[in-house]
């Protein structure tokens, strides 16, 4: 048997569970069996530090799932930490691929037959993570082959949804994706979003108010928009290059970066064509990263940057001079994030993660603020959340399936 | 495919320049070793892979720069996953749903399908109440729905284990034939391709090595590296010499040994007439060994395997061994070579023994050195 693990002192226990025994077989305390579709025996292992999620399946697909995760942690791209994997068991014909579950987040299951886990606009927010996820996978040059809502974990990203690829068996790596391979993994998106959905309406679990042709056909269409958005080349007059930073600023407002701006001149040097190069995903969270330490998701920290800017501007109107950003973020962690989590009874506090949290109260304080017809205070926005909202809210660190 | 060629920006050639022609209704097998290029060619078919050069047509349409979907294939167990909830019917019709088929079309569609993959009886039943091959059926049945011209599978039975595997490959096989529907598999696994394909085209770094039905791919391999490729246990495979020739008899020295050849196998070999006093290579197999014979060679036995329905042999003589590798044929340093015969499983041989092993010289087949070429008929 061969063990290998990528960060062993995070994962020391690992080497103490029965590794050559057959998964179905273990039983361990904290040991569970996962949500949705699978062609392999899966494992939740919760342990006192971190929640693991083990499959079983042959050595040489336990490697490659190992070699190609690792590469999409590599490049940036969101999906599950991968701790370990195991090959050349004693008498077992298949070896085990560990990843670290992923905290906080929710199974297209749970999400989509409401166990009162509110997300307005459902079917087009899990439409756009799935789609947004998917061109984020093909501008790295990695096709994916099995698309699905079965094969993605989603997690609340303010009023948004982000997708994790979490089940790469059938992906792979190139340099460039072809046309081709790109048509065919939105083709199989396409078809295996719409089983994903068919197959919970028919069991009568499915959300009201999703059509599951109709979701699973605009893929393609979301797809297509924000394809064309990031890599679209635009042509304008030699006189307008204010363009070059109106097509930044539109690709940054979808999150992304830019490493290269290639500009080149056209029919006689009348005319400019722009050409952009997309990378990086991620845009808002790394800035809220820079300025605060925060990790939040991409629309979570859109959220937040702009509460820090209407705090900065709050402070130079008090003050009547500029304040520098990073102070007003530094002030803004501790004024107004902390304290508003501070408030939070621990046991209600596990439920989300605090950029979710924090998002929430910012939502509450609207709703009330709206109802009242005057600006609510934070500390009493807090109070009410954590009464009317939070304390009726589902659990959702680590999603079990009902037993 | 005509001179299909796939050159990559960094300028290696994956493809160098491949002619195949699939017959309507055949089952083809692409086999080789890992990187030997059988997936990009057919990726290149499925519309993934952009083509550098050549040209590729469908039913006489030349197809290079259409996409997948204009290509009328289908890609087949892209997923394995059957809804659960979802009754057989379902899970076969769900796809025709997404494209918005008329209803009495969808319906005569699935039964049709279930009718061929015999699922008729199950039709409303879930996938919880399926046996295994039944769900391997209804998995099927997702793709033979969309009536494609042609089907492309690539190692669709690699994440299987081994009892499955056998199993759906028989399915496999049967399906295709009662289907008629052109076929292309590719499969890195020789008995896989052996055991499926009409026709079986070996592909070593992108270049074609021989294309042909597996009885002559086996029996008259076109070269070494088919001829090691192809088989299991591999062609035995030893450096010999042309002692002598006339228009009755060849004779061939095997390190302290002779064998000589006349009659049918002497017509057989012919070409080795042009050989007398060189080196070749000398390939048996090992089922040529041990069994119905015009000569022998001596042996001493180092390892016996009792496979139940034959004996394996492996032993020693006194010949290097030669293999075929990238860059030409390799001829072993080693004077001595490990040669393997496939016995009747009722004899008795223990190891350490010194044997005679009768040689069938009508299945022997012999290669050139240098270009590791077959020397046949003249």
């Amino acid at each position: 048997m061969r063990l290998q693990l990528a960060h062993p002192t995070d994962h020391a226990s690992v080497v103490h569970w029965p590794l050559d025994e057959p998964l179905d077989d273990w039983s361990l305390p904290g040991m569970h069996r996962v949500f949705g579709l699978h062609r392999h025996v899966v494992r939740l292992l919760e342990t006192a530090d971190v929640t693991y999620v083990v499959k079983e399946l042959p050595d040489d697909l336990a490697e490659r799932e190992w070699r190609l995760l690792r590469a999409l942690a590599e490049a940036g791209l969101p999906t599950a930490e991968v701790v370990g994997v195991v090959t050349g068991r004693d008498d077992q014909a298949d070896g085990l691929l560990i990843t670290r579950h992923l905290d906080y987040s929710l199974p297209y299951r749970s999400l989509l037959s409401g166990r009162g886990l509110r997300i307005p606009y459902l079917g087009e927010r899990l439409l756009d993570a799935l789609s947004g996820l998917l061109v984020r996978l093909h501008l790295a040059g990695f096709y994916w082959g099995d698309c699905s809502l079965s094969n993605t974990l989603f997690r609340r990203d303010a009023s948004a949804l982000s997708a994790y690829i979490i089940d790469v068996e059938t992906g792979e790596h190139h340099d460039t994706l072809s046309d081709g391979q790109r048509r065919l993994d939105l083709m199989i998106a396409t078809e295996n979003v719409a089983g994903d959905l068919l197959d919970l309406q028919m069991g009568g679990l499915l959300a009201d108010g999703i059509d599951p042709v109709e979701t699973a056909l605009a893929i393609e269409t979301t797809y297509r928009n924000l394809w064309d958005a990031l890599t679209g080349i635009d042509e304008f007059n030699a006189d307008e290059t204010f363009r070059v930073d109106q097509r930044l600023r539109r690709l940054h407002d979808l999150g992304f970066d830019v490493s290269e701006l290639e500009l080149v001149s056209a029919e006689g040097g009348t005319r400019l064509r722009l050409v952009p190069r997309v990378v990086e995903h991620g845009f808002h969270a790394q800035r809220l990263r820079a300025l605060t330490g925060l990790s939040a998701g991409e629309n979570q920290a859109r959220r937040l940057l702009n509460d820090i800017g209407r705090f900065r501007a709050v402070l130079e109107k008090r003050s009547g001079k500029k304040v520098v950003e990073a102070v007003a973020a530094a002030r803004w962690l501790d004024e107004r994030f902390e304290h508003a989590i501070a408030a939070i009874p621990p046991a209600l506090a596990a439920k989300l993660e605090p950029a979710e949290l924090y998002h929430q109260v910012l939502e509450h304080r609207w709703y009330i603020s709206e109802r009242a017809g005057t600006d609510v205070g934070i500390d009493e926005t807090v109070a009410s959340y954590v009464r009317d909202v939070l304390a009726h809210a589902p659990e959702e660190q680590i999603v079990r399936p009902a037993t | 495919m005509v001179n299909l060629q796939k050159k990559y920006q960094n300028g290696f050639e994956a493809v160098p320049g491949l002619d195949l022609h699939i017959d309507d209704g055949e089952f083809l097998v692409l086999v080789g070793p890992s990187g030997c290029g059988k997936s990009t060619v057919l990726r290149m078919v499925a519309g993934l892979e952009d083509i550098t050069g050549g040209d590729l047509l469908i039913d006489d349409v030349r197809v290079n720069e259409m996409g997948p979907q204009q290509r009328d294939i289908a890609m087949v167990f892209q997923s394995y996953a059957l809804y659960p909830n979802m009754t057989v019917g379902d899970n076969i019709a769900f796809a025709m749903k997404l494209r918005k088929t008329d209803k009495t079309e969808m319906a005569a569609k699935v039964a049709e399908v279930a009718e061929l993959l015999e699922l008729t009886a199950v039709l409303d039943r879930k996938p919880g109440q399926l046996s295994g091959g039944q769900r391997q059926r209804v998995a099927m049945g997702r793709a033979i729905v969309r009536n494609p011209k042609l089907f492309l599978m690539d190692e669709p039975l690699s994440n299987l284990d081994a009892k499955l595997r056998v199993q759906t490959r028989a399915e496999i096989s049967k399906l295709q034939r009662r289907l008629g529907v052109t076929t292309m598999y590719v499969t890195h696994d020789q008995v896989e391709a052996m055991t499926m394909g009409d026709r079986v085209a070996v592909l070593r770094r992108g270049v074609l090595m021989q294309c042909a039905s597996p009885a002559e791919l086996y029996e008259s391999p076109q070269n070494l590296f088919v001829a090691q490729f192809i088989g299991s246990p591999s062609m035995n495979v030893v450096r010999g010499n042309v002692s002598s020739a006339d228009d009755h008899s060849i004779t061939l020295s095997l390190g302290s040994q002779h064998v000589r050849i006349d009659g049918e196998a002497r017509a057989r070999l012919a070409g080795l007439g042009e050989y007398v006093g060189r080196e070749i290579a000398i390939g048996i197999r090992s089922e040529a060994l041990g069994g119905d014979g015009t000569a022998s060679i001596d042996v001493v036995v180092d390892l016996v395997e009792m496979l139940g329905s034959a004996l394996l042999v492996h032993s020693t003589i006194d010949a290097p061994a030669v293999r075929s590798i990238d860059t030409g044929v390799e001829i072993s340093d080693k004077a001595e070579s490990a040669v393997v015969a496939s016995l009747d499983p009722r004899r008795q041989v223990s190891e350490g023994s010194r044997l005679t092993l009768t040689l069938d010289t009508l299945r022997m087949h012999a290669f050139d050195l240098e270009t590791g070429d077959a020397i046949g008929r003249r």
